[in-house]
């Protein structure tokens, strides 16, 4: 049984044995992935120790003391959050052999091939083709909202196989090579100026049958994997009181008492509110999931997210009154991670808009508390039964 | 500022779920919506039978006192949950007056001196007292100015309290007074000449209301100087941290009240809960209260543990579930359509109180106000 004690005693032990003071980072990550201590919660021989994953703390802790390096996780959300737990659920051994240390270390970047511009909400009507041709698939289609594309080794696809079938029925799941002939990658402009995700046209794109992940037509249980991962990483994060855009909020009402009125200190004392009890929601799901009793709230988690963090930073913009009225650069950037809180008000107001789009819209995360949660009846379905290629478009 | 975020269980303990099923069970059984419904109008000022199987049958009004004075010396945790329960049932009973505020403020006193422990020991055995100060009251309002009662110095009272919740169904009056010697604290047997009790008819016919009128009656001084101007902070402290869990649980009713209702009733061929229109306001409702319940608890165990955080939790928690409760019960009220409007369905008895729980104890925007100041968040 893997203990605090047991963890610290391995955690010493890959220290003295790769000092990260005279080791390169690299090599360092390397060893720390084949001792287990990349996420202890995974295998044994895949990173970690089948332990319990809130057991990591201890191991980051201890690591983070001595000065180890990391892999950098906001750059690799996509393969940790999403691709990983994929992978460790529906992968074959040799997948997951060959694809989860490099994707861990930060070797291989990985990307999601999901959304296309015909199918967002309605995830599972997505119509890029994939099409089998021996031990090969032929892939052809167009990706949207492709964050890390530019930079991937690798994408997690979604393709439909059988558009005789049901829409749900008719996908399969792939890892697909980024480096691929056929596989272009162009920037996607936001209202930011700068452009984190990408389009992705796929032209002909083989891939081996070996790229497969799970069955010919059980993508879409596959890819509520992925989704569900996908809501979480987007919800989960740990918060103290103050942390995050209510942070910046109050250290602006704090810093320019010039510009206080009455009517933005009432709005501001309601926004903390909301803030600190969304803390605390945060902090109560985290209680039960260590304590293995997972409760709804997950579910609802980024709705919160979304709403406070449009609120705060609206907010925030109107209180700075005449800087609010400046952008810091409108360049056309392409960033390696995303930062909501990173750059001035007028980035963090425009950017917290794509909060209650991305990773499933807000309206669909309501759908889905009131009917899963709540068991409230659903919505009439009436394409759910018909071939997806019969579906109007 | 606020560098430190306090700890805290936001979660229930296993002895927690244990009272809580006790509780439940004793209400389902003793004050369900039609009971209550029918009770409304009796003119009695509280459902006493249900009060000594609460009190006494349970234990509940002893959960704050100390075992040495014959209660359970247990915690707000566990109150917190009777009062959930409460709320749930909108139960015709003074524990919130009694059991919580009340007893919070003997617990101020020195508990050494006899009167004190005299009137723990009864509070825990189900008598009734109630401290009179009017029902808005915020922590942070008594002795701002000079109380409403004068005391002289052989201690008799004289002054009037308005909208005092449960003072119809009071045995015991703790009075917060200008005495001789600075703000004081004294006790009254309510039923005792010079003690003129005139009951109001209130919005929330579940929490009787009442002026009091003291008219020269003995008080027993329980403490004074700073030492009584903290018990009646920290009992209106407690009484307002705790009212949060009366407000969750109350919210939590009205959803699944409506859940069910519109999951049954159909028009234009469907569910009504199937459309969109109406499942998303449940589904925020129900984010709302998830939220609620993190905000409840973190008060119930910030006063439990003594924490220094607890007027911030305490704070947060009345300004965050108060408009909650509301809401809840307001939507409860639509999503039933006109039979949300009739007497005879429950709602109107949920939106009552969590109307009137709002104004309670401080207003959200008093709790507000108090958090400016606890968090650094100053007014222009």
């Amino acid at each position: 049984m893997t203990d605090t004690a047991d963890l610290r005693a391995r955690t010493a032990r890959l220290l003295a044995a790769h000092p990260p003071a005279t080791t390169a980072p690299l090599d360092f990550l390397r060893a720390r992935f084949d001792a287990g201590l990349a996420w202890v919660h995974f295998p044994e021989g895949l990173g970690g120790l089948d332990a319990p994953r809130t057991l990591q703390a201890v191991v980051d802790a201890e690591l983070a003391a001595a000065g180890a390096p990391d892999n950098d996780p906001g750059r690799l959300s996509i393969g940790l959050g999403m691709a990983a737990p994929t992978l460790l659920c529906h992968g074959t051994d040799a997948q997951q052999r060959r694809h989860l240390r490099p994707l861990w270390t930060g070797e291989e970047v990985w990307c999601q091939l999901f959304s296309e511009p015909g199918a967002g909400s309605d995830l599972a009507a997505l119509a890029t083709r994939a099409v089998r041709d021996g031990d090969r698939w032929v892939i052809d289609g167009q990706k949207v909202w492709t964050s890390s594309a530019h930079l991937a080794r690798w994408a997690i696809l979604v393709a439909r196989t059988d558009p005789a079938l049901p829409k749900h029925q008719g996908l399969t799941y792939f890892v697909c090579d980024m480096t691929a002939p056929g596989v272009e990658v162009r920037p996607l402009r936001q209202i930011t100026g700068e452009a984190e995700f990408n389009e992705v046209f796929l032209t002909g794109v083989q891939l081996p049958d070996s790229h497969r992940i799970g069955e010919v037509g059980q993508g879409w249980e596959v890819a509520r994997t992925t989704l569900m991962n996908e809501r979480v990483a987007i919800g989960g994060a740990s918060t103290p009181r103050e942390g995050g855009m209510i942070g910046i909020a109050a250290a602006d009402w704090r810093a320019r008492p010039e510009l206080r009125t009455h009517d933005l200190h009432q709005r501001l004392l309601t926004l903390w509110v909301d803030a600190e009890v969304t803390r605390l929601t945060g902090e109560r799901l985290r209680q039960q999931l260590t304590k293995g009793a997972p409760g709804p709230e997950g579910s609802g988690m980024k709705l919160a997210f979304a709403r406070l963090a449009q609120q705060i930073s609206g907010w925030d913009l109107e209180f700075l009154a005449e800087d609010g009225l400046t952008y810091d650069d409108w360049t056309l950037r392409r960033p390696e991670t995303v930062d909501f809180t990173g750059r001035e008000a007028g980035y963090r107001y425009l950017r917290a808009k794509g909060n209650s789009i991305e990773g499933g819209t807000s309206e669909v995360l309501l759908n889905i508390v009131a009917e899963r949660v709540l068991g409230l009846p659903p919505e009439p379905r009436t394409d759910k039964d018909v071939a997806w290629k019969d579906l109007p478009r | 500022m606020t560098a430190d975020t306090p700890a805290s269980d936001l979660l229930y303990g296993e002895t927690e779920d244990d009272l809580r099923a006790a509780v439940r069970a004793l209400l389902a059984a003793r004050s369900g919506p039609a009971t209550v419904l029918a009770d409304l109008e009796s003119g009695r000022a509280c459902d006493a039978g249900l009060w000594d199987a609460l009190a006494n049958g349970i234990g509940a009004a002893g959960l704050l006192v100390p075992e040495e004075f014959g209660g359970a010396g247990t915690s707000a945790r566990e109150a917190a949950v009777v009062l959930e329960e409460t709320g749930r049932s909108v139960a015709r009973v003074p524990y919130l007056t009694s059991a919580v505020i009340a007893v919070t403020a003997l617990l101020g006193c020195d508990t050494g001196r006899e009167p004190v422990a005299a009137l723990l020991t009864r509070l825990a055995a189900g008598t009734v007292g109630v401290l009179a100060v009017p029902w808005p009251t915020a922590p942070d309002q008594p002795f701002r100015t000079a109380p409403p009662v004068r005391a002289d110095a052989d201690g008799a009272l004289h002054g009037t309290v308005t909208s005092v919740a449960d003072a119809p169904s009071a045995e015991v009056l703790l009075v917060p007074a200008d005495g001789p010697q600075g703000p004081a604290l004294y006790a009254v047997d309510a039923p005792a000449t010079g003690v003129i009790t005139t009951p109001l008819t209130p919005l929330d016919l579940t929490r009787p209301l009442a002026t009091l009128t003291l008219d020269g009656v003995a008080g027993t001084p329980l403490a004074t100087g700073e030492r009584a101007v903290a018990a009646v902070r920290a009992a209106l402290t407690a009484g307002a941290g705790l009212l949060a869990s009366e407000q969750l649980g109350l919210a939590e009713w009205c959803l699944t009240t409506a859940v069910r209702h519109t999951t049954t009733r159909t028009q234009f061929g469907r569910p009504v809960g199937s459309f969109q229109a109406l499942k998303h306001r449940m589904a925020a409702l129900w984010l709302d209260i998830a939220s609620a319940r993190a905000a409840a608890r973190h008060a119930a165990d910030a006063l439990a543990t003594g924490s220094p955080d607890a007027p911030v939790a305490v704070a947060v928690a009345q300004a965050y579930c108060a408009p909650v409760a509301v809401r809840a019960a307001e939507e409860c009220l639509q999503l039933h359509g006109g039979t949300g409007m009739t007497w005879e369905h429950p709602v109107h008895l949920f939106l009552k109180r969590a109307k009137s729980d709002e104004s309670a104890l401080g207003a959200p925007g008093r709790h507000r106000a108090a958090l400016a100041e606890l968090v650094e968040l100053p007014a222009p």
